[in-house]
């Protein structure tokens, strides 16, 4: 970690967006994670996609759990309120947030230990209810916090970097949420912030529970030679079968490839998908077929990233609750307060 | 011939019943025609934890002197279990009365020389009439209703109004459901005489209300302003999230769009619960939980990040027999200390004692206020007798003037005009700081909420003063608690005493009792109902004004006389624990018995002697 603080002024000439914010706007406080931490890659893309997007940093809210991961909304978004909750717990924290603010965007950051081990039940309970947030797991395989034990999405066989070896089989999130219902599912790298941009981006704009698992590299406990979930191994392995851009307008749409190998999805909000498709026969709207295609790559030794599922008019919990338009905690006296003649109607009906 | 005891409105009815069997309706029905005649009733349920096929009791005792409280022993038992029947027969008091079905002949090794036999042969009557086998079950429940009716000297329209409401909609139950009642009544008028149990119409009933604590408490809720409620299935505080449903559809249907303006989740279990109303209560939401002892165990990590984050939650405890698993079914006020001191580190949390289900109605909707105002979690401890018994209480009252009090929060307006935002800063010398909701302001007010270490300003710190400070103005706060919560209740006796007694909760009917019957022997004891944590000074002062005070609670640990004796300088040697802890209701019986014990030792010698 650096101990010098970033200074407030900067270039004039910044480019701005059109809220007028430039992307320091969205930064945070210094990150304390290791150098060149795979989290801090994604603390960037978070700030970029939420640059492009023009949002109002205040509108974001900022969820996390405990661990290393969790600790990184502290390092962007400084103007969004932020909340790192209890370790494998921000699922639920993020979910009440949300039912009582249906009008903010929800951003919740958890790592593999977070939500593969100590949280696998919040996390799955949260997805399978539809709650509108764009989910991040930064994976890397490890405990990083507590220097170094082997976690839940450690792939059987590989090996810590004091020689031990992994015998429990690894969970594979982006294999749990689709099955469990999350109706954006994607896969990045940390070392991919090209492809990875995009991707935030889509999820935010997704109207549902929006997973992204995020391969990140732990530069102390697990970069060496035997880990999978190193930059060098996951570099060699990746298996990308698409790349993605985001067009929040419908801009028109420049014919820069070949047809047949783009593919377009509008999503709830009106925000447009474009596929550019790496492997020719993959349809990111088949939900069985994508979890057919992750385990028949990852019997290959393969691990896919790129846009693995999306269902564009996905619902979410506020749908499924029919709740009012006005967010919950905006109602007040008179809106809940039924008063004192309905109460004496209800007193003569217990006599 | 065994005597015959003789009582007019002061007599115990138990119905022992079959779980699953539709007793529960009818015997409710008999309870409700009691008082519509005028007479004060209090019912208890006591029940297995299972749905169908254990035994089930239902004890409805008819007092028209008010005493709510459960008295203790049996004057006439309905016997409708063959598998209980041996015990229910032996609870008779002698010269009581059994009531059976005696439409299979039973040896008279089964019956008691001192207590008096009614038969009616329910089965038969009702096959005669009733075809279907469901119906038979049903019916039969109702014909007895109708003996007793007989036999009691009942109000035979009051019955008849009460099944017309009942089935308000359904009116063609009501016909089957009254020649039922009449086929009771009439066997009964023609085969036996009436019983010296009667019940006279009285106008002691007044305007009161008659209902359960899980549902005054969510109606409280619904009235306090809640809209986020998160919970898991839990005995007895299931019914609370299943009432607050009920009412939220009752009352918080948008009229013109239909749409619900609140969300209700069931969680996948208590630390989701607890979470969700935490998330909730953060984005400035009033939420709650509902739950028991166990449940109150698995949230205690979110209790302390609620506490040392502050953020305003409410939990609905309503306490079971502990530990463990323990008594899912029984009632028991032993979660005082592990709600009290809920998680790890030094956290504390306010708590409210409802002693009735109006007191749970109006202690919810000030739960919500008060956590709020405090921003920290609230506890209102139920237990399962006020909880998931129908009680006779006071109406509920609402003052339409009354606005939810939201607390300090800076709202854009605040912000924008320059009012400082420090998060964790003590302006007003309360302990307590300004929130801001997520959202409120482009630029101005957000901060980072963690459970870690934090200074005034919500920034993360490891310094030990900063630390020391912070801890230091949560004690502040929970001094300001003091003042939020509802005072103690007072009652003096005639004459100047030594002595004095603390109760709370769901004891209050029963110490109520005892207290009155004290005054009849002569014995002097003044009394206080504590209503709330953490204690107001009266409590203090109550205990120094007198040489010795018994502290009556329904635990085996004497867990209010530990939390007085922990946060006050008061002398232990002062404070006698007097305990009841078996699951069933305390009685009056049972606080005469051991406070009027307790005294006698000391030397206070009642004017007569006590009675039972």
């Amino acid at each position: 970690m650096t101990y010098i603080p970033k200074p407030k002024l900067h270039h004039p000439q910044l480019p701005a967006n059109k809220l007028g914010f430039t992307h320091r706007d969205y930064e945070g406080s210094v990150s304390t994670l290791c150098a060149g931490c795979g989290h801090d890659s994604i603390s960037a893309a978070i700030i970029q996609a939420c640059f492009e997007l023009d949002l109002p940093p205040h509108r974001i809210a900022k969820m996390s759990g405990i661990g290393c991961s969790s600790k990184t909304p502290d390092y962007f978004l400084g103007n969004s309120h932020g909340f790192n909750s209890v370790h494998g717990r921000m699922p639920s924290v993020l979910t009440g947030a949300n039912l009582a603010n249906k009008d903010l965007i929800y951003l919740g950051v958890s790592g593999d230990g977070d939500s593969a081990s100590i949280g696998f039940g919040q996390f799955a309970h949260s997805i399978r209810r539809g709650v509108n947030m764009l989910y991040i797991v930064e994976n890397n395989g490890v405990y990083g916090l507590t220097k170094g034990q082997f976690s839940a999405t450690s792939d059987r066989g590989s090996k810590s970097k004091y020689g031990a070896t992994n015998n429990d089989s690894a969970i594979d999130m982006i294999a749990m949420a689709l099955q469990l219902g999350a109706t954006f599912v994607a896969r990045g790298f940390s070392g991919d912030k090209a492809q990875l941009v995009p991707l935030i981006k889509a999820a935010i704009n997704h109207h549902g529970a929006a997973f992204i698992d995020c391969i990140s590299p732990c530069v102390a406990f697990n970069n060496h030679v035997g880990s999978t979930k190193s930059f060098d191994y996951v570099r060699e392995h990746n298996e990308t079968v698409n790349h993605l851009d985001v067009m929040v307008e419908h801009e028109p749409i420049v014919a820069d490839y070949a047809p047949g190998t783009v593919e377009l999805v509008t999503q709830h909000d009106g925000s447009v998908l474009r596929l550019r498709k790496l492997a020719p026969h993959y349809d990111p709207s088949d939900r069985i077929a994508a979890m057919t295609y992750l385990q028949e790559r990852a019997a290959a030794g393969e691990i896919v990233t790129g846009l693995l599922y999306v269902d564009p008019q996905g619902q979410d919990l506020h749908d499924y609750l029919n709740t009012v338009a006005r967010p919950l905690n905006e109602l007040d006296t008179a809106d809940l307060v039924p008063g004192s003649a309905a109460l004496d109607k209800l007193n003569d009906s217990l006599r | 011939m065994p005597k015959q005891i003789e009582a007019i409105n002061d007599f115990v009815v138990k119905f022992a019943n079959v779980n699953g069997s539709g007793s529960a309706s009818a015997n409710e029905l008999f309870a409700r025609s009691i008082l519509r005649m005028g007479v004060p009733v209090a019912s208890r349920n006591i029940f297995p934890s299972n749905i169908q096929g254990l035994p089930t009791w239902y004890e409805v005792r008819i007092s028209e002197a008010g005493h709510l409280g459960r008295r203790g022993g049996v004057d006439l038992m309905v016997a409708m279990n063959p598998q209980t029947w041996a015990a229910d027969v032996a609870e008779i008091d002698p010269g009581g009365y059994l009531f059976y079905d005696s439409t299979k002949p039973m040896p008279p090794s089964k019956f008691r020389d001192d207590i008096n036999v009614v038969g009616v042969p329910l089965t038969e009557i009702c096959n005669r009439e009733f075809k279907d086998p469901r119906q038979r079950q049903l019916f039969k429940n109702i014909i007895y209703v109708g003996a007793l009716a007989a036999l009691l000297n009942m109000d035979v329209a009051a019955i008849e109004k009460l099944i017309g409401e009942q089935f308000q909609g359904k009116d063609k139950l009501i016909a089957p459901n009254v020649k039922a009642l009449h086929m009771g009544i009439d066997y009964a008028k023609t085969h036996l005489a009436p019983l010296g149990l009667r019940v006279k119409t009285a106008n002691a009933v007044g305007d009161r209300i008659f209902i359960d604590g899980n549902s005054a408490a969510a109606l409280g809720a619904v009235y306090g302003g809640a809209t986020v409620c998160a919970w898991y299935p839990i005995t007895p505080s299931t019914a609370l999230a299943e009432a607050f449903m009920r009412y939220c559809r009752k009352y918080r249907l948008d009229k013109e769009t239909g749409k619900a303006k609140y969300a209700i989740v069931q969680g996948e279990d208590e630390l989701a619960s607890i979470g969700i109303v935490i998330g909730a209560a953060w984005n400035g939401a009033r939420a709650f939980t509902c739950t028991s002892g166990p449940g109150v165990s698995l949230m205690t990590e979110f209790l302390g990040l609620g506490y040392y984050a502050e953020i305003p939650a409410v939990v609905m405890d309503v306490q079971r027999g502990g530990p463990s698993t323990g008594m899912p079914t029984r009632t028991q006020q032993a979660d005082l200390i592990s709600a009290a001191y809920a998680s790890h580190g030094d956290t504390k949390h306010p708590m409210l004692f409802p002693e009735d289900p109006h007191a749970c109605f109006e202690m919810a909707a000030l739960a919500f206020d008060m956590a709020d105002r405090l921003q920290t979690p609230v506890f209102l401890m139920l237990d399962l007798d006020i909880g998931m018994n129908d009680w006779l209480t006071k109406p509920f009252q609402w003052d339409d003037k009354r606005k939810l009090d939201r607390g300090k929060v800076l709202s854009y307006e605040d912000l924008q005009a320059g009012k400082e935002f420090a998060r964790y800063t003590d302006f007003e010398g309360d302990g307590i700081g300004h929130r801001t909701y997520p959202g409120t302001h482009p630029t101005r007010g957000s901060y980072f909420t963690r459970g870690s270490s934090h200074d005034r300003f919500a920034k993360y710190s490891e310094n030990g003063t900063v630390y020391v400070e912070n801890m230091q103005r949560l004690l502040r706060k929970f001094e300001t608690a003091k003042k939020l919560i509802p005072a103690p209740v007072r009652r003096d006796a005639k004459a100047k005493t030594k002595y004095g007694v603390i109760y709370f909760g769901s004891t209050t009917p029963s110490m109520h009792e005892a207290l009155e019957a004290f005054d009849a022997q002569g014995i002097h004891l003044n009394a206080l109902r504590v209503r709330g944590f953490p204690f107001a000074q009266e409590v203090m002062n109550f205990v120094l004004e007198h040489e010795q005070v018994f502290l009556v609670e329904q635990n085996r640990d004497a867990q209010l006389r530990t939390l007085l004796i922990t946060e006050t300088n008061l002398d232990p040697a002062r404070i006698v624990p007097v305990l009841h802890y078996d699951g069933t209701p305390i009685t009056a019986r049972f606080i005469i018995d051991k406070v009027g014990g307790l005294l006698k030792a000391r030397n206070v010698a009642p004017l007569r002697e006590v009675a039972r």
